[in-house]
């Protein structure tokens, strides 16, 4: 079993409005020094496949469903998950 | 004519859908339940009401591609029969790759419920035929995700087609890009709006702007959309 985890980040030329009242929210509690935050979504996913074809399936799963590639970016790392 | 509202789980606004046929053309309408779309070749138009289809997880309208009445929806707008997705109809719409663009939270970050001016951009669409160009309507809004997003060569081919079918005219409280509250596709048979309608179709109800988008359809259903 593999685990994958998928960064979702909104698109840099995408305003996030989450992100801006989070920075407002986060220098008004006194941390200035704080200019911009980005908010986005984290997705795990624990799947069976070979490391030749988890690559490409996970893609395909991003363009397919997981990603609307209009506002949203993503990066993933694939890693082990312990066999019990 | 006969039309069809398609109903993915945790859509709710279908009776309100339903009941506005009923109330301006009086044409034969059905639910129709999202495992059973396979006849939709039957009917002359889909109406997608608005809602939270499957809860908005993941974004607000995109879980509707596992089901199969996504293709079945694909296939009818493709083949030139009218469709029109409003509030949560609209992401499905854009999510099912039928309209452009992306929805965002709301710029104020709130569930927002009022009504709102919106401007009809183009009435020379076989959906605002009976509007007239500049019209201001007061329709009802209600989501939390009406920031619609386009980016800037989407924008201008919209543009080019005339496919910005209504803006919102004072305020763009959710930030939506241009100001856009309704868009079509390039062939002008599918239209995507956030403003419902349907909410306006009886003066009991606080308003009948929406009338006339439905007798549109009723009344230009065999024209091609012009530019």
């Amino acid at each position: 079993m593999t685990k994958v985890t998928i960064y979702v980040t909104l698109r840099e030329s995408v305003v996030d409005p989450q992100g801006i009242a989070t920075t407002e929210a986060l220098q008004k509690i006194g941390y200035e020094e704080v200019k911009s935050v980005r908010v986005g979504k984290l997705i795990e996913l624990q799947l069976d496949g070979s490391e030749e074809t988890i690559e490409a399936r996970v893609n395909e799963m991003c363009n397919d469903l997981l990603i609307n590639k209009v506002i949203e970016d993503y990066r993933f790392e694939i890693g082990e998950v312990a066999s019990k | 004519m006969k039309f069809a509202v398609l109903v993915f789980p945790g859509l709710t606004c279908d009776l309100d859908m339903y009941h506005a046929i009923e109330e301006t053309v009086k044409q034969d309408v059905e639910y129709v339940w999202h495992t059973e779309a396979d006849q939709l070749d039957q009917f002359d138009a889909v109406l997608l009401p608005t809602g939270t289809s499957y809860g908005n997880y993941l974004r607000p309208g995109a879980l509707a591609k596992s089901s199969p009445a996504c293709k079945q929806l694909q296939a009818f707008a493709e083949s030139g029969k009218l469709v029109l997705g409003v509030g949560n109809g609209f992401h499905i719409l854009v999510e099912a790759g039928i309209l452009p663009g992306g929805f965002l939270r709301n710029k104020g970050l709130k569930f927002r419920s009022t009504q709102d001016t919106i401007r009809v951009e183009n009435n020379n669409t076989v959906f605002t035929k009976e509007y007239t160009q500049g019209q201001m309507l007061t329709l009802p809004v209600a989501n939390e995700f009406g920031n619609y997003y386009a980016d800037e060569q989407t924008v201008e081919v919209l543009k080019n087609n005339n496919q910005i079918v209504f803006t919102y005219a004072n305020e763009n409280t959710d930030g939506s890009t241009e100001a856009i509250a309704g868009i079509t596709n390039e062939k002008g048979n599918v239209l995507g709006m956030m403003p419902l309608p349907e909410r306006a179709v009886e003066e009991i109800i606080g308003g009948t702007d929406g009338m006339a988008l439905f007798q549109s359809i009723m009344n230009n259903r065999g024209e091609q959309h012009v530019n």
